[in-house]
């Protein structure tokens, strides 16, 4: 037997081992409870069988070689099974809410001052990225909300820039008027609307 | 200059304009926020250290060792964690910040994955998926977690 037949050889064997593996596998999937109190589920579909809906905390679903089974898992196996994944799980984000005078890119004078827990988080965390979400009230159309939206956005991330955060690691985006803080019909001023949110992440 | 050279001329500096192009368009789509033990993201055939901070792209694949385990956040905040052992692969991710509307596809080849849902499977239920080798997982919200064990 030359030497490139008994690579070939052994490449073979490596091959079968990997497609012996995949026999043998088994895929578990758990919904876990929801800390802050949305909705939450999930479906898992498999060719050829009905899909599976997870909506109760700890429900799950396991595939082995014996097929498809439902169960109920808890903290514990959770704990032994997906512990790594789990202690490996970023940080929230934490959120700020700064409020903007009428029609203006002006912050009022309480949001002033709210800036300074911004650079407390920020300073808190390993790799600090920022992300400054501009919202309006629902005065006027979608077009312009939106290039106010961002444009307050903007006006905060320069800010921010200004008083020391690296560009690269803060991001504006303008919502317009997508996401009241308080519902109201179209073409009320809301003040409360009128704000940019930030994610210290 | 004969005719075809010069083509192949022009030929290779829009092949070069588009190479340039792609690099100014290669978005961020997340960062690594936690890496311990072996961590590698595959890019294109190349393999770079999955270091804490390294920004993400579409169609990265992330690699953690025997003793690596990693956490990443996404850009519409939704959070991905991997244990040992696992190979996870970016398949595809869009996301319109404006809207919230997007697609984030991902696949659990092997391993252990903890996820929390984001901006993009709030807005629309369904547009976020995870892949196993077996089974297609559509994510209403929000915390799970996957495994696979050969």
């Amino acid at each position: 037997m030359s030497i490139s037949s008994i690579v070939r050889a052994a490449a073979l064997a490596a091959l079968i081992a990997v497609a012996g593996g995949c026999a043998t596998r088994s895929e578990t999937v758990v919904l876990l409870p929801e800390k802050d109190g949305r909705d939450t589920a999930v479906t898992v579909t498999r060719e050829g069988k009905e899909p599976v809906l997870l909506d109760t905390p700890y429900a799950a679903v396991r595939q082995s070689p014996f097929g498809q089974e439902k169960y109920t898992s808890n903290a514990d196996d959770v704990a032994k099974k997906f512990g790594p994944a789990l202690d490996a799980q970023p940080a929230r984000s934490a959120a700020f809410t700064l409020y903007f005078v009428e029609g203006k890119d002006e912050l009022t004078d309480e949001s002033k001052r709210v800036v300074d827990g911004i650079f407390t988080e920020i300073a808190r965390r390993p790799v600090p990225d920022v992300i400054v979400i501009g919202h309006t009230d629902t005065v006027g159309s979608d077009q312009v909300n939106d290039a106010l939206a961002l444009q307050r956005a903007e006006f905060v991330r320069r800010e921010l820039i200004r008083r020391g955060i690296a560009a690269d690691n803060i991001q504006a985006i303008g919502r317009g008027k997508r996401e009241l803080a308080v519902p109201t019909p179209d073409n009320v001023a809301e003040p409360r609307n009128r704000r940019v949110v930030i994610l210290v992440r | 200059m004969t005719a075809s050279s010069a083509l192949s001329r022009v030929a290779f500096s829009f092949v070069l304009a588009l190479a340039v192009a792609g690099a100014a368009h290669a978005v961020d789509i997340g960062q690594i926020k936690i890496s311990k033990g072996d961590v590698a993201i595959e890019r294109a055939g190349q393999t770079v250290p999955g270091a804490v901070g390294a920004r993400l792209q579409s169609a990265d694949v992330i690699k953690t060792g025997s003793d690596g385990s990693v956490g990443i956040t996404m850009s519409d905040n939704s959070l991905l964690s991997a244990g040992p052992n696992s190979v996870l692969s970016l398949d595809k991710y869009a996301f319109d910040t404006t809207t919230n509307q997007g697609q984030f596809d991902s696949s659990l080849r092997k391993g252990s994955l903890s996820v929390v849902s984001g901006r993009i499977a709030k807005q629309s239920p369904d547009a976020m998926t995870v892949r196993t080798p077996t089974a297609i997982l559509g994510v209403r919200g929000t915390e799970f977690a996957v495994s696979v064990d050969q």
